[in-house]
């Protein structure tokens, strides 16, 4: 008999370590487009890094692409989870706008706007209704079917206009300083909005990797038929991806909104969706589900808001951006498509000489092949 | 290797419209044809037939240009062809109907029918001449549809009936229909028989791949076998018996198996049979167009084999007793309980675990580790608020790459990169994992090494042993006659025997009934 | 085989399936009437063609997007990037004139040719690398959106006097009604999309794509061909409703047409296309169309409410409908 076919793990040369290995984490190239970009800014602006102390707060590029991304990374860290499940959600950003037009809404004909119970049950009113939002596509999803860029379409169509009824089309301004704590206060010199972004993807990582969740959403997410046929139950967790994405679109929302103290339920969170779907992509999460990576989201979401700082630094009309977006995008697809991989290899095969057939074919089919 | 008989074809045409000589094929790790001919006479039907892996579809990919030969020729009408693509091989005459309709629904029945060479007018199509062509061919055919209604609002049967209309009109000399019956009722197939008589009669070569032995005989001229990829021979049906054609598709180096004596039935002529209430028994248990009702029951310690050829309903039934898919009649009953089994949770609840044949699509997640797919199933049975421990989930890894030898003994190594034997045991030890009371193992030791299988083997042995109840379904019937206590045998979807494994049990017996579907 | 069971049934057969694959378009029509009635008996002056004739002025374009929109959707595919490329020809065009003195002869027809150029070479991404429609159009949005950018990031108004007396233009009809060109081009383009999709080779095999891609194949129809054209005559078509936007608001401007994918594909939903493909009418889109306009006519007549009711009653619409979609359509898995 032959010894054990060639597709085997053990048939591959070792792997060199060092190098090798580092180019292969997965987290290696979202990090090395991020550093790279940073050092790029450095050329640009020699004090780029720099960060100093003013008023017992830090201030520095560093903080504030930290501070403007934290949204970002919040809407797309609920995002990764639904991408890991083969699913997308379009409706983040009608959340976002949902979520702090409620709160500025509570908070502006509250009694007193200032007070912590006004402004902690302006939270929990966004993040209720955020969380039946997000019931509401995991049922379409999970319940009936509906292909998941369908279903979130209802409320990416419908959730701008509920904004707009909430806050009467108007730019609802509020002052409260306990709400400008969320998204511009400091705290222990950092900014609140980065500690509390920090905190839930500490929070989702915990949760989702010391219990069997994230491994089921991968597993539900990378072969659907399999997971039926070992007793995982794939609604609940579609369900909850769903709510979970759409509560942490409401936390960036809040964020947006008490950062500028006022909420518009037009501008809030515009085409947050896409940015956010980019960054789950650039971390490295593939569109067609299955193994997610948190970290890699987070890399890819400050990856994003280094590029509009470096715009913005650059000159440059700040809108251009979108040029540069897509073509990351563009980019990020080729490379995870088979289809192109597929491409490289056969032009690269073609160069080489040809595999002579080898014995070992005849030995492998008798293996296949059963009398 | 046989040569081909002599062709004397019913029609008496002497030159073949479709001759394929000497084909090689192979794909990276496996030889999948080596030196087959095959040749079509007008006017005759063909059947082409051979067991799973005995190069049916890589032959007919061949010839329909989907896949270039290695070696060998294909001439149609004589002059030597060869197609790059699919197209060419319809335009030289060459349509193939697939198992699964490859069809439109929601285009009508005549655009299904003429796409892609429609009559046009100015450019656009012409409609009424379209429905016209459309009904002509239908009515020459005898066939009676409404051309103008969409194709789903036919029954499969018709779809099919239709895909081979479209097929003909290209004005095929020959038509392959791969598996066009199996999923057909039985008066669907007598619909669909008819109209390949018609054709026959009208003078196109038709080959005819199918599982059922009696199909065959019903209405083929002449049939090819294949085995292992090679030419097993070329014989006119009315000088093969079903028990030859079977012995002719399954290999005669069974006939000479005698080291059958050591087969477990020796030591254990009392099968826990006897003994207790079944922990399950299937009373009626059927599917429509799957399997039809069957009777089955299981002892805890007992081993089950089904056997029947591919396609003879052996996954279905064993779905069915998993929740896989839901049954449309009949009762199951677990440990003497009434259960109704609507999901593969359920079944996992009453302890049932089923190994699926399909291991990629079906079984691993591929992209998760050898850890994490051991671990699943009873993951998913705890939940995931009840997490096992990463020092837990080691410890069941290592132990079970130890018990069952995976190789390579890398936990963190991605399931899909192992080789197949290796990822039938990561499988295996999911479920042992959960601790069955009944194991369904459909075609375990299916294109795995000879060193795998006979750990698999033993696992089993021990298994029941032990006290689990094992359903084990496998093409090899040495293997089931080694392993089981009874075995099951299917024939076109119906379980046909349960033959108690006693020394009379031979793999003839077992072929014979395969055959002919009696008991003898 | 029972001949005479089949005959007896047929006509029923016949009518039920004929019915289903009609019924999102009946029911988009009686919600059209519905509305229509309802506003006439509401309010004073709603009762009267040249309402209807307004709806069609005001969403000529939309209407042009939206027929572009359905040749994609009903291969199974989607285009997010027309509002984009309606905005990057607003802006082109303006530039082209305004700013370069181009002659609108000239300027016309590089900007078709630019929409078409870059939905076909979507389609092609789309195609070759087997990538999801929904990606590629999404970076194509960010493009298109972004090359307006760079153009300008002011409005860019056109004062040049040709396209200004074409944008006054008004065809007159009989009993002292009257249209804009952009409504008469824009029912061309609907009569020639219906032509195309129902009577040409290149039409039905966009139709058999969205019922079964790898049948078509395996039929010998040219997949990649058709998947290439369907982007491109998407992009033709934004282009083409971009020119119409242009002369509709005399400006280009790279905030023209937020969003306007969200209506075209609402547009083409409530219309009665299935989102999954293959299913589905260019005229229904039309009508798609006209609810769209009468939403917004019903509430600049009722006065009260404010115009974001619109966008909650259409992602209302679109609830119901894609809901229809799943009780009547569903027989396809959705995964």
């Amino acid at each position: 008999m032959t010894p054990p076919d060639d597709t085997g793990v053990g048939g591959r040369p070792a792997r060199a370590p060092g190098a090798r290995q580092l180019t292969e984490h997965r987290l290696f190239w979202p990090a090395a487009v991020l550093a790279a970009l940073l050092l790029g800014n450095v050329a640009l602006t020699h004090d780029f890094l720099a960060v100093r102390v003013q008023n017992g707060h830090l201030y520095g590029s560093l903080i504030d692409i930290l501070q403007f991304g934290a949204p970002l990374i919040l809407v797309s860290l609920g995002m990764t989870l639904v991408i890991a499940t083969r699913g997308i959600d379009l409706s983040v950003g009608s959340t976002v706008a949902i979520a702090g037009a409620l709160a500025c809404e509570h908070i502006a004909t509250a009694k007193d706007p200032g007070s912590l119970p006004t402004v902690m049950s302006a939270i929990a009113l966004a993040v209720g209704v955020a969380a039946a939002i997000g019931l509401l596509n995991g049922f379409l999803v999970a319940r009936l079917g509906v292909q998941p860029i369908v279903a979130t379409l209802v409320l990416m169509v419908a959730g701008r206009g509920v904004a707009q009824l909430i806050t009467d089309g108007q730019i609802i301004s509020v002052s409260s300083s306990a709400y400008k704590m969320i998204g511009g206060g400091y705290w222990l010199t950092l900014p609140f909005a980065v500690l509390l972004a920090a905190a839930l993807v500490a929070v989702t990582s915990l949760v989702t990797r010391r219990t069997a969740l994230g491994m089921l959403i991968e597993s539900v997410g990378g072969n659907p038929v399999a997971s039926r046929l070992v007793g995982i139950r794939a609604a609940g967790l579609l369900v909850m991806v769903y709510v979970v994405s759409a509560v942490c679109a409401a936390v960036a929302g809040l964020m947006i909104s008490s950062n500028v103290s006022s909420a518009d339920g037009n501008n809030a969170g515009l085409w947050i969706e896409l940015d956010a779907i980019l960054a789950v992509v650039i971390g490295g999460t593939a569109l067609t589900g299955g193994r997610f990576s948190l970290g890699g989201t987070v890399l890819g979401a400050l990856i994003i808001q280094t590029l509009s700082t470096t715009i913005y630094t650059l000159g440059v009309p700040p809108e251009t951006t979108l040029v540069f977006k897509a073509l990351v995008v563009i980019v990020v697809c080729l490379v995870q498509s088979p289809a192109f991989r597929a491409r490289l290899s056969r032009r690269r095969r073609a160069t080489a000489p040809d595999r002579a057939p080898a014995a070992g074919d005849v030995g492998a089919r008798q293996q296949e092949v059963h009398p | 290797m046989a040569a081909p008989p002599t062709p004397r074809t019913p029609t008496g045409a002497d030159r073949p419209v479709l001759e394929a000589h000497g084909i090689r094929k192979a794909f990276p790790g496996v030889l999948a044809l080596d030196g087959v001919d095959l040749s079509l006479f007008p006017g005759e039907v063909h059947a082409l037939m051979g067991e799973n892996g005995a190069g049916k579809s890589t032959l007919i990919k061949v010839l329909t240009g989907v896949h270039p030969p290695d070696a060998g020729t294909v001439s149609v009408d004589g002059s030597l062809q060869w197609f790059a693509e699919p197209l060419e091989a319809q335009h030289a005459g060459i349509s193939t109907v697939y198992q699964e309709v490859n069809l439109c629904p929601n285009l009508s029945v005549a655009e299904n029918i003429l796409i892609g060479r429609e009559p046009r007018r100015l450019g656009l199509v012409h409609w009424s001449a379209l429905h016209e062509r459309a009904e002509r061919l239908i009515t020459e055919l005898e066939l009676d549809l409404d051309v103008r209604l969409p194709l789903s609002a036919h029954s499969l049967a018709v779809q099919q009936l239709v895909a081979i209309v479209r097929a003909v009109d290209v004005k095929a000399k020959v038509l392959i229909l791969d598996e066009p019956t199996s999923s057909l009722d039985r008066d669907e197939v007598v619909q669909l028989f008819a109209l390949v008589r018609r054709l026959r009669d009208r003078g196109v070569a038709i080959l005819f791949v199918t599982h059922f032995i009696d199909q065959v005989f019903d209405l083929c001229d002449r049939v090819t076998v294949l085995r292992n990829g090679r030419l097993e021979g070329a014989y006119r049906v009315d000088e093969l018996t079903s028990v030859t054609l079977v012995h002719r598709m399954v290999g005669s180096e069974l006939r000479t198996l005698d080291e059958l004596a050591e087969r477990s039935h020796t030591g254990t002529a009392a099968t826990p049979e006897s003994a207790d209430t079944p922990f399950l028994s299937a009373r009626g248990l059927a599917r429509s167009g799957a399997v039809q009702p069957y009777d089955l029951d299981i002892h805890r310690g007992e081993v089950i084999g089904l056997a029947g050829l591919l396609g003879s309903g052996r996954t279905e039934a064993a779905r069915l007793l998993f929740g896989a898919d839901h049954a449309d009649a009949g009762e199951l009953r677990i440990d003497g309980e009434r259960a109704v089994l609507r999901s593969p949770r359920a079944a996992i609840a009453h302890k049932i675990a089923f190994c699926s044949e399909n291991r990629k699509e079906e079984g691993l997640a591929g992209e998760l580790t050898v850890r994490e797919n051991i671990v699943l199933a009873l993951q998913a049975a705890r939940g995931w608020t009840r997490p096992l421990s990463r020092t837990r989930q080691d410890e069941i890894a290592a132990r079970w790459i130890e018990v069952l030898d995976i190789r390579p003994a890398a936990p963190e190594a991605q399931v899909r990169n192992l080789s197949g034997g290796n990822q039938q045991k990561v499988l295996l030890a999911r479920w042992l994992l959960t601790d069955p009371e009944m194991l369904i193992l459909d075609e375990p030791t299916r294109g795995i090494d000879i060193g795998a299988k006979t750990e698999i083997q033993k696992l089993v042995t021990r298994l029941a042993a032990e006290g689990t109840a094992v359903l084990f379904i496998s093409a090899e019937l040495e293997e089931v006659l080694r392993l089981s206590h009874r075995v099951g045998v299917l024939r076109d979807h119906r379980l046909v025997a349960t033959l108690p494994n006693d020394p009379t049990l031979t793999p003839d017996r077992i072929l014979g009934t395969i055959a002919t579907g009696a008991t003898s | 085989m029972n001949t005479t069971l089949s005959s007896l049934t047929r006509p029923l057969q016949r009518f039920s399936v004929r019915h289903a694959v009609r019924l999102p378009l009946m029911v988009t029509a009686t919600l059209l009437v519905a509305m229509f009635s309802i506003g006439s008996l509401q309010y004073e002056g709603f009762f009267s063609a040249q309402v209807l004739l307004n709806v069609l002025i005001d969403n000529g374009f939309l209407l042009v997007v939206a027929i572009g929109m359905t040749f994609v959707i009903l291969t199974g595919g989607i285009d997010l990037s027309v509002g984009s490329m309606v905005a990057l020809s607003t802006m082109l065009t303006a530039w082209l004139v305004e700013q370069n003195g181009a002659p609108l002869a000239l300027a016309v027809p590089l900007v078709l040719l630019v929409g078409a150029g870059g939905g076909a070479l979507m389609g092609w991404v789309i195609h070759t690398f087997e990538i999801q429609p929904f990606i590629v159009t999404l970076a194509g949005m960010f493009l298109a959106r972004g090359l307006c950018y760079m153009i300008s990031t002011e409005s860019i108004s056109l004062t040049d006097p040709t396209t200004t007396r074409i944008a006054q233009t008004r065809v007159l009809l009989p009993g002292g009604l009257f249209i804009s060109p952009a409504v008469v081009i824009a029912l061309v383009v609907l009569a020639l999309a219906f032509v195309v999709l129902h009577h040409t080779r290149f039409g039905r095999t966009v139709y058999a794509l969205g019922g079964n891609e790898s049948s078509a194949r395996l039929m010998g129809l040219p997949v990649g061909r058709t998947k290439v054209a369907v982007y491109a005559v998407s992009g033709l078509c934004s282009a083409l409703g971009g020119l119409l936007l242009t002369f509709y608001m005399l400006s280009g401007y790279a905030l023209h047409a937020v969003g306007m994918e969200l209506d075209a594909i609402a547009a083409v939903v409530i219309g009665g296309t299935l989102l999954t493909g293959g299913s589905g009418f260019v005229l229904g889109t039309a009508l798609g169309v006209t609810v769209l306009g009468l939403i917004q006519t019903i509430i600049s007549f009722q006065g009260t409410l404010s115009s974001w009711w619109t966008r909650i009653v259409i992602g209302g619409l679109l609830f119901v409908f894609i809901l229809l979609q799943r009780l009547f359509g569903g027989s396809r898995p959705a995964h």
